[in-house]
């Protein structure tokens, strides 16, 4: 995962975030971090380089979104598009830079599984990602986990 | 200005408001720039007819960075050591979050000052969307 200047820049915009760090070099320059550096969840952006990643479109393959009818997959989202996000944690073992090359490995973690008065059976999936930077330091730790639901969460 | 250990105690808290009337926009903002383009969040037809839910629905990972956006500009740039954070409800386009973070302890290690933080972030309604934690080095 190449880190970008530009990238960091519209990840810090899509979050609202107009601090100058993300987005001014001359400014992040004169702050205390001396130089641009990425947002807190920016690591999650590593899915823009995972050429198999599920939740993307690509061309000439069948998209569980939907076009001529409510999905393009009727009944048979991929594994994955039918969870949510129950967690995620950061440790920051230093700051991403643009410049930066990280390499991610990803560990799979404990699976375990709950009952929900909301949304039936509920089945929790752990990941880890740890991002190690050009010199093969760790930069990153991350620690995700998706749920899988029987049913839509209840509103009410 | 970064945080300093001096000027702290456990149980001081601190607010921001971190995204008002939450646009569909935005949501596919974010969906552009963290490469997450799950329709849950991108395809109101999807959602409502194929899912099941009312309508779109915000990135647990946009709440995630819109509570970072709070914390990085209350404990400083580069300053974070860990965060981490637990889904507990959706939000939704029209949404207006605020997040809380409560001084949990103050910490000295290796010479360095650290503070952790319990946040909440809530809705409009009051409903808590996301809880977390974060740890920050602070100045002495």
């Amino acid at each position: 995962m190449p880190v970008e200047a530009t990238h960091i820049l519209m990840f810090a915009r899509a979050v609202g975030d107009p601090n100058p760090v993300y987005a001014d070099a001359q400014a992040a320059q004169a702050g205390e971090t001396g130089g641009i550096i990425a947002p807190p969840t920016f690591p999650q952006a590593v899915a823009q380089f995972d050429p198999d990643y599920n939740l993307r479109p690509k061309p000439g393959e069948p998209w569980f979104g939907s076009g001529k009818t409510a999905s393009g997959i009727a009944g048979k989202p991929p594994s994955g598009g039918g969870g949510l996000h129950a967690e995620q944690h950061f440790e920051y073992h230093r700051h991403l830079r643009p410049g930066d090359v990280l390499t991610v490995e990803i560990k799979p973690g404990k699976t375990w599984e709950k009952d929900s008065k909301r949304a039936g059976k509920l089945t929790f999936r752990e990941r880890i990602a740890e991002y190690r930077d050009q010199t093969g330091e760790l930069v990153i730790t991350a620690r995700g986990v998706g749920v899988t639901t029987e049913r839509p969460v209840d509103q009410s | 200005m970064p945080l300093q250990a001096s000027k702290l105690h456990v149980g001081d808290t601190h607010h921001e408001r971190v995204v008002e009337n939450l646009s569909r926009t935005q949501i596919v903002q974010y969906a552009g720039a963290s490469g997450d383009y799950n329709p849950l969040h991108t395809d109101d037809v999807y959602t409502r007819e194929a899912a099941g839910y009312p309508s779109v629905f915000a990135h647990g990972m946009l709440t995630m960075g819109l509570t970072g956006k709070m914390l990085t500009n209350y404990v400083g740039d580069g300053r974070l050591t860990k965060f981490g954070v637990r889904f507990t409800n959706q939000v939704w386009p029209g949404d207006t979050l605020e997040v809380t973070s409560t001084v949990a302890a103050l910490r000295e290690e290796g010479g360095k000052h650290y503070v952790d933080l319990t946040l909440s972030t809530t809705n409009q309604d009051g409903k808590e969307v996301v809880s977390g934690t974060a740890t920050a080095r602070i100045d002495p």
